[in-house]
């Protein structure tokens, strides 16, 4: 068990840049899940970690150690790969026992530890059997019995539930929380889907074009979003942004409340998504488009003209030109 | 159901047809002995089956011998291909690397020299090298000619193997050489098996080079055919069927892997 630090790093391919120095400190026992969208660098930066890919400049330090320049072999991590990476030729309980025995483990420890980490993940059934025979899930928990039973300092996952259907994702989540908590390993966890990062993470770090845009507990990111594109980006609905006196406001879609004529302004309501939990309204006010979420069944049709207003403490003030989070202000 | 059913087994037994019926005429001819060469229709299975004529044939001075030359020469050539042909398909199929595109088309390229054009100042410089008239020059040969395809074939074999499950291994605590040894060969090894077997196949049969750079210690088609258009026609059959038996025999030891390679459930 040790804590990660990531100094500088910066990656380029040629001319492009794929991450420009991005620091992140992950304390011991720690969950954090970088997230951003496809094309962000988290990727890279995971295979930087895991030493799959060699940073252009700066350096990653695992307990206090300097792991830049070893090979993944000796770097004392583990990796969950987004297609599992399960070796088709070795039965679950070789693919299981792989780290173990490539570092030399003696027997009775490896099939001590297969024995746990099966179970653990319920594959105690299956220990026998060829990836071939099983489902997408069930090797999707072989890979993170794999990489649990070397119990690694680091745990790297990269999009591991993003090849499950939906159901199945549901379920991976909790159970992979689960287990997780329990083998307490410090993971970096990557993810495009910012409700598994939420579910997930103690904190996220959200990417954006090759940098980090902002680190902090998933309540941080989806109350407080540093920027414009943070907001945009976590949340479903995303944030609605309005410009006002100069600058932007943001304002959650749940944060806007109806209210009477004489109290907010007009809201014209095109589309009605009954969603269960929520009702989604989408619609025009002051001539900007807006989603506005409210909880419970509403019978709104299309085409009503409502009043709302953003409750004032939720609102997020920005800079319009550089989408930078200001100060609060007083709204006029 | 029926109809299709009817249709399937007729497909089936023409291709079966297709293969075994030259086979069988061979068979027949070289262990039935002239009474069946002459004979027309020919019996299903010879009355007087002996392996009279190719024990006979076999014990013409020099056949045996040309035999083991043969075998040699093309487990040299296999060898050479497998070694080779398996590093420079991982290269083609892992890097990019400038000029790779270039070098697939050069490997191809070594096949387009005919190598009749190639024979004069190829024996010439073997005669130099002193590896001429011997198996090693032979086999180094016929390495030339089933490279290409050994290099070809192992770069989409290496490229089917996802590189996902080299880098899991490589996390996991392997070197990159222990890496390819303990997860890449053994799910490479349907294809090398495939590529051995071409290339033992290709110098089992090639027999122009084998001609002209050997003189007393010819593989056996060169031999053959030196000394074939001079014998009667139990001793012809006898020598096609010695040439036919290794390559049937080869494929046969090897078909599990290629069933497990062509995607049917091997048995």
């Amino acid at each position: 068990m040790a804590g990660i630090r990531i100094e500088g790093i910066r990656k380029s391919f040629g001319a492009t840049t794929a991450l420009e120095a991005v620091d992140l400190d992950v304390a011991d026992r720690e969950f954090v899940a970088l997230l951003g969208p496809s094309g962000c660098g988290k990727t890279t930066l995971l295979r930087i970690i895991a030493g799959l890919e060699t940073q252009t400049a700066g350096r990653v330090l695992i307990g206090d150690k300097d792991i830049s320049g070893l090979p993944p072999r000796a770097r004392g991590l583990a990796m969950v790969f987004q297609n599992y990476a399960v070796f088709p030729h070795l039965k679950v309980r070789d693919n299981i026992a792989f780290g173990l025995t490539m570092n030399g483990a003696d027997k009775a420890k490896i099939a001590q530890q297969v024995e746990s980490t099966a179970s653990l993940l319920q594959l105690g059934k299956l220990l026998d059997r060829y990836p071939a025979q099983l489902s997408g899930g069930q090797r999707q928990r072989v890979a993170v019995a794999r990489a649990l039973a070397v119990e690694p300092a680091v745990l790297l996952m990269d999009e591991p539930l993003s090849n499950l259907d939906a159901l199945l994702r549901l379920d991976m989540r909790a159970e992979l929380k689960e287990v997780l908590r329990a083998a307490g390993t410090t993971t970096i966890y990557v993810t495009h889907d910012q409700t598994e990062a939420m579910a997930l993470a103690d904190r996220i770090a959200v990417l954006h074009s090759g940098k980090v845009e902002q680190i902090g507990t998933p309540s941080d990111i989806y109350h407080h979003p540093a920027t414009r594109f943070v907001g945009g980006f976590v949340g479903s609905p995303p944030m609605n942004f309005l410009p006002k006196d100069g600058a932007l406001i943001g304002i959650r879609p749940e944060d806007i409340d109806l209210v009477s004529a004489a109290e907010g302004m007009e809201f014209r309501v095109n589309v009605v998504e009954p969603l269960g939990a929520q009702t989604l309204l989408t619609g025009t006010a002051e001539g900007q488009m807006l989603r506005v979420a409210l909880a419970g069944e509403h019978a709104i049709a299309a085409g009503t003209t409502l009043h709302i207003r953003p409750r004032p403490e939720r609102i997020r003030w920005m800079d319009a030109a550089t989408g930078q989070a200001l100060p609060a202000r007083t709204p006029a | 159901m029926t109809g299709k059913r009817a249709l399937y087994l007729t497909g089936v037994a023409v291709i079966c047809a297709w293969v075994l019926v030259p086979l069988w005429l061979l068979a027949a001819n070289a262990l039935g002995g002239q009474p069946v060469i002459s004979a027309w229709p020919k019996p299903l299975i010879p009355s007087a089956f002996s392996f009279e004529t190719m024990l006979e044939f076999l014990a013409i001075e020099g056949v045996f011998r040309a035999m083991l030359i043969g075998f040699e020469v093309a487990l040299l050539c296999t060898f050479f291909s497998v070694l080779l042909g398996l590093p420079a398909g991982y290269a083609l199929a892992r890097y990019s690397f400038r000029g790779a595109n270039a070098f697939r088309l050069m490997v191809l390229l070594t096949r387009a020299f005919p190598v009749g054009i190639l024979a004069l100042p190829l024996t010439v410089g073997f005669i130099r090298l002193g590896l001429y008239d011997t198996p090693l020059g032979i086999a180094l040969m016929h390495t030339a000619l089933a490279l290409p395809f050994a290099v070809l074939v192992s770069a989409s074999l290496f490229q089917a193997i996802p590189r996902e499950l080299e880098e899991a291994a490589w996390v996991f605590g392997c070197s990159p050489l222990q890496a390819a040894l303990r997860v890449v060969m053994p799910l490479a090894l349907p294809g090398v098996s495939a590529v051995a077997i071409f290339a033992f196949v290709i110098s089992w049969n090639e027999v122009f080079a084998a001609s002209v750079l050997s003189a007393r210690n010819r593989t056996l088609t060169a031999y053959l055919l030196a000394m074939l258009s001079e014998s009667p026609l139990t001793y012809q059959f006898a020598g096609a069927l010695l040439l036919i038996v290794p390559s049937v025999l080869f494929i046969y030891l090897v078909r599990k892997r290629l069933f497990a390679m062509w995607g049917i459930a091997s048995r």
